[in-house]
Formats: C-alpha cells, structure tokens, sequence
C-alpha cells in the first residue's frame, strides 16, 4: 500500500516536473542526486583553454571522471607591455573549464608546482562539504593532493583558491568554472564560449609599462587597476575575439571571480534571449544585462541575427571603457535588412 | 670426581663457545641500531647564535591573549648547503640513499647530484632545502641546538631593521607579500640582504623555515568556517582569530605552515636552529 502511495507520488511528481519544464523555464531538477549511480568509463578529462570548454555531456549516464589541475606561479602579460606575476590554474586565468553531469563522481587531483611559492587548495562552489574541498587540498610547493565528490547540484560554479590569504590568492588569478549539467544535458546550442571577469589591483596606474606589483591597499579598499575577462586586457579582442556566424545560438558560461566587484554583464547590440541567473537551473528570458555576483556565475544564451561586432562588456562601463573590461563577438554572414538596417 | 668436572667444564666450555659465537653478530647489530636512533655524530656548524631577549607577544593566531617568550639564542642565518654536506658525511643515515620514508618523503635532497654532492651549481652557501622537519631536528640535535618554536621564530620576525615589533608599518606587510611572490630566492647565499633589528639575516628572503612546532596552529587547511578556534585561516574567521587581518606575509606564513608534513621536503624550505640562553650562560 505503501509502495503504491509513493509511486503514484512519484509519477505526479514527474508529470509535474515534465509540464514545470515546458513552462516556467526550469532547467530540470535531479531528484535525489545521491542515489544516481555512476557506471561506465572513467573519463579522464582533458584541459582546454579558455574561451573553450569541453564537449557537452549529452544524455551520457553519470560516471567517474578524473579531473588534474596543476596550481603554477607564474609572470605573464596583463596589459600591452604590463606583465605581473599570476598564480593560477593549469596556466591559464581563468582555470581550465571542469564540465561533469549531476551525479558524477570527481575524482580532483589537485598538484602544486614545485617551483610555487606557496601552498595552494580549491574550493569549488559545486562541491557539498567542508570547504568546498579547500580543507582536503591544502597543498605544499610539489606536492599533490586528491579528492573525490559527487555532484549533487546541476548549475554553473565557481571555483577558486582559497589558501590564505584568500584575497590575493584570488586577485593573482586562481579561479575557474566548473559546469554541472543536470540529467540529459543542456540544450544544444551551435557555440559555446567561457568567460571570467576578475579585477587586479597593481602599484602602478593602468596601462603603466614593466612588470607590476600587487596592491593591498588597492585590493582592500575596492579600487581595482584592471578590470578584466580571460586575465589579460584584450583577452578576448582583435584576433582573439569569440566567432559566430548569423543563425546560430551563442551559449556564454559567463563567470565572475571578484575578488571585489559585481558585474554589469552585457553585449552591446545583443538581447539574451535566456538568461540562467546565478548559475541556476531556472532562466530568465530577454534580458539586456545580468548581474553576476563575486564568487558568483551565469550562463547567457542568444541568437545573432545580424553580422558584424558586438562588444561585450561589464556595463558598469568606466571598467569597459578604462580598465579592461570589454571583449568582442565577431558575427559573420548576410546581412538581415529586416533586423538591422541603416537608412541615411 | 675431578674427570666428571672436567668433563662438565669440557662441556661447558663449547656450550660456553658456541653461545658467544652464535651471540656476536646480534649482539653487534643491536648496538649499531641503538647507536642510529638516538645519537647524532657531533658536528660544529660555524654559525654565529644572536642572543634574542625575551617578552610577551600577541601571536597571529590565538585567542588573542598575550605568549610570553623566554631570552633565546638564534642562528643568525639559516643552515647552508656545506652544513648539511657536512652533516650527512658524519650521520650517514641522514644520506638520501639512506634516508627512511618515514623521516622524509621521496623528494628530500632531490636536486642533490648524489648522496655526498650539492646540487649542480649550487652554493654551497645558500640555505639548504627539500629537507624534512625530522631531518632538520637531528641536524640541530647535532650541533647541540633544538628548532626554534614558531613563537619565537615569529617573536623574532616582528621585527624589521630598525625596530623589534614592525607590525604596525604598512610597507612592512605590504613588502614581504611582493618578496614572497619572488621566485628562486633559495638560491641566493645566506646574509646578502640586511640584518633585522636583532641581527638576524634572511628570515624572510631566503626559505620558508621549519619551527619546532610547525603544525600545532592549525590543523586543518581551510577553515573559514565559524569557529575560530585557532584554526580560523581563512576568510571570514580570519577577521575573529587573526591578530592583523592586513598582515597578508603572516597569513602566507602560517599557511604555508599548514600545508606541511614532517616528512615532506619542498624546494623552498629551509631552516635554522635555536638554543636556549639559560642553560649555557650558568
């Protein structure tokens, strides 16, 4: 009798999921992630640089899947002929993009450079437990650490680093994404980018030459030198701009490090069509601008109709317009005259 | 009656024999053992010990009631690359080849050319590292010293060249943040830079440096959790059980300090060895 109840429950409760989705724009919640067993291969998955991610997970089962990430200190260029010292994952700011399933088991082999100075750990916002995993991987200069979670959460996550000092941790560049696509994957789109805005906090002024010094006292009264997508002013501009062609849904994983600021996130000459705040499962829908907490993400989805340029920028605009935040989309194709056309 | 003792002394003669000769090699083996666990050969590192006179300290991390540290002897200088050559040749145990994973883990002298044979290019004037705390404990036992604890190795890294409590400066924090972010440094000969307020050379340009008591602070890595108990390193109980929340160096310190094993060697600690004052001036 029991059992009947509870699977005649069960059943509403799917119908209700199924018509919830169709309407009210929820992603589609995994009940009960914990008891999703995992099955098949272990996937090893590889990094890719940003502004790419790996392949969507589709409708695989969940599975085990082993993630390396490798904490380096290492100078690079912030600004034309501004470089500074960057600590980061796997060499790239932002870290390389994790992309599991909900009801994965992750297998996080965290290693610290031997030629770090410090120690290094992780703490990703998609993990439940201590820490987010920063207590399990605390890690000394060329040592490695491992842990393992199972994803219980779908959605869009930070990680970071979160070894003391926190703060600077964070403003040298130790930050990432990691995606937890719920049961079935998201939806097909024709291009997905990877986005992280995130603020440093030099000596000198902006754009000021040679290799530049962090600023505590910047960094502690919230007046950032750069205000930047992909670690680099530029990132994302000139021959690094983000492509598409007319047609084609764009997918952004738009993620905001801080350590400080909320973003204004936009693109000029775009409307979301679907706006996933926060990372969550439920979307918003046309939307001109999102804000994206610190620590904090969003995944924005929109059709180009039209070619040409769109800059993509933190619209709290001196950032875009003084300090880095801004980046391209290059559309290319025909020319849709019923959309967007010039008359004079 | 004196053939039936000479036989029964006959007898017990060779029983007497073959009991010696069965005997003598454990017999050997056992002090050779006993000799390796508790002794170190003496060695005479010629470094000069700074006299550090003693006081009450707020620590970093505590709950915020004062420590008081004794008068103390320091090293004036970390312990170099030909010291711990020296070492290993008079404590063969402490060789790489033959070090027990148990004391240290498998990267202890690993740039080392072989057991007896600094690392290609280096000075051998520049502080040791990739050594383990054990190993660093026996090399102070050695010389008749002992590791300084971390109140006194922080008592002492108060201080910079003109003062014994820097802590209020800004540039003080703020310029051992960007000395820290400077790579390599480990290489570089001991007491190039300036002496502190004491006459101590390099506690902070060099290595990171093994205390005593290393680990006591902190027990787990990441503790931005609420309790702040001592172990609040992180974020938000960083605000509630850190002395000075703007003191990112100590933070990288103490940090640093978690992330450690006694057996674990890194490239980029070293360290340097304390004695007691009282003891010695009677």
């Amino acid at each position: 009798m029991k059992h009947l109840v509870t699977s005649f429950a069960l059943a509403l409760l799917t119908l209700q999921a199924c018509k919830q989705n169709a309407s009210d724009g929820s992603a589609g919640k995994t009940e009960n992630a914990m008891e999703i067993k995992v099955s098949g291969e272990t996937e090893n998955q590889k990094a890719v640089n940003p502004p790419t991610v790996p392949a969507p997970i589709g409708d695989r089962a969940a599975k085990k899947v082993i993630v390396h990430l490798e904490a380096t200190e290492e100078e690079g260029e912030l600004a034309d002929g501004v470089t500074y010292k960057f600590w980061t994952f796997n060499s790239t700011v932002p870290g390389s993009f994790i992309r599991i399933r909900v009801g994965d088991e992750v297998e996080l082999h965290l290693k610290n450079a031997s030629n770090s100075v410090m120690p290094h750990n992780i703490d990703l916002h998609a993990v439940n437990g201590p820490g987010g995993g920063a207590e399990a991987t605390n890690v000394a200069p060329g040592k490695e650490a491992i842990f393992n979670f199972k994803a219980l959460n779908p959605g869009l996550f930070v990680y970071h680093c979160a070894a003391a000092p926190v703060p600077l941790h964070i403003a040298n560049g130790m930050y990432g994404l990691i995606l937890v696509e719920p049961a079935g994957g998201l939806a097909k789109v024709d291009r997905e980018y990877y986005i992280m805005q995130g603020e440093f906090y030099t000596k000198g002024k902006t754009d000021e030459k040679g290799l530049q010094e962090f600023d505590q006292d910047k960094g502690v009264d919230e007046r950032p030198t750069y205000v930047v997508f992909n670690g680099k002013k530029n990132a994302l501009m000139g021959a690094n701009a983000l492509q598409a062609k007319v047609g084609e849904t764009v997918r952004i994983f738009v993620g905001n490090a801080g350590p400080n600021l909320v973003s204004s996130f936009h693109v000029i000459g775009e409307i979301f069509d679907k706006v996933y705040a926060e990372g969550g499962s439920k979307f918003n829908e046309n939307v001109q601008t999102t804000v994206i907490p610190a620590g904090g993400a969003a995944m924005v989805e929109f059709k180009v109709e039209e070619p040409g340029e769109y800059v993509i920028v933190d619209h709290s605009i001196f950032r875009a317009f003084n300090k880095g935040a801004i980046g391209k989309l290059k559309v290319t194709g025909e020319k849709n005259p019923k959309v967007y056309h010039k008359v004079q | 009656m004196s053939k039936i003792f000479k036989i029964f002394l006959c007898i017990g003669s060779f029983f007497f024999i073959f009991q010696a000769c069965s005997k003598k090699p454990a017999g050997t083996k056992e002090k050779d053992a006993s000799t390796f666990s508790t002794k170190e050969i003496q060695i005479t590192p010629n470094v000069k010990m700074v006299s550090i006179k003693g006081g009450k300290y707020l620590p970093f991390y505590g709950d915020s009631s004062l420590v008081e540290v004794q008068d103390f002897l320091l090293d004036e200088r970390p312990v170099t690359n030909a010291e711990f050559l020296d070492f290993v040749k008079k404590n063969p145990k402490w060789k790489r080849s033959n070090i027990k994973t148990l004391f240290a883990d498998d990267t202890y002298l690993k740039n080392w050319q072989d057991d007896e044979t600094l690392p290609k290019n280096a000075d051998p004037e520049a502080p040791v590292t990739f050594v383990s705390w054990f190993a660093a404990k026996a090399f102070a036992k050695s010389a008749g010293k002992r590791l300084p604890t971390l109140d006194e190795w922080e008592y002492v890294a108060m201080a910079d060249e003109e003062s014994a409590n820097a802590r209020n400066k800004s540039e003080y924090s703020a310029h051992l943040i960007n000395l820290y972010n400077e790579k390599l440094r480990e290489k570089k000969k001991v007491q190039l830079s300036k002496p502190n307020y004491y006459g101590v050379y390099n506690m902070f340009d060099l290595v990171w440096e093994w205390t005593d008591d290393f680990n006591s602070i902190m027990t787990t890595a990441d503790s931005r959790t609420g309790d702040f108990d001592d172990k609040g390193l992180f974020c938000a109980s960083a605000a509630t059980s850190a002395a000075d929340v703007l003191n990112y160096a100590s933070f990288m310190r103490y940090a640093f300090r978690s992330s450690l094993k006694a057996n674990y060697t890194v490239e980029n600690l070293g360290f340097r060895c304390a004695k007691d004052l009282q003891k010695n001036s009677k």
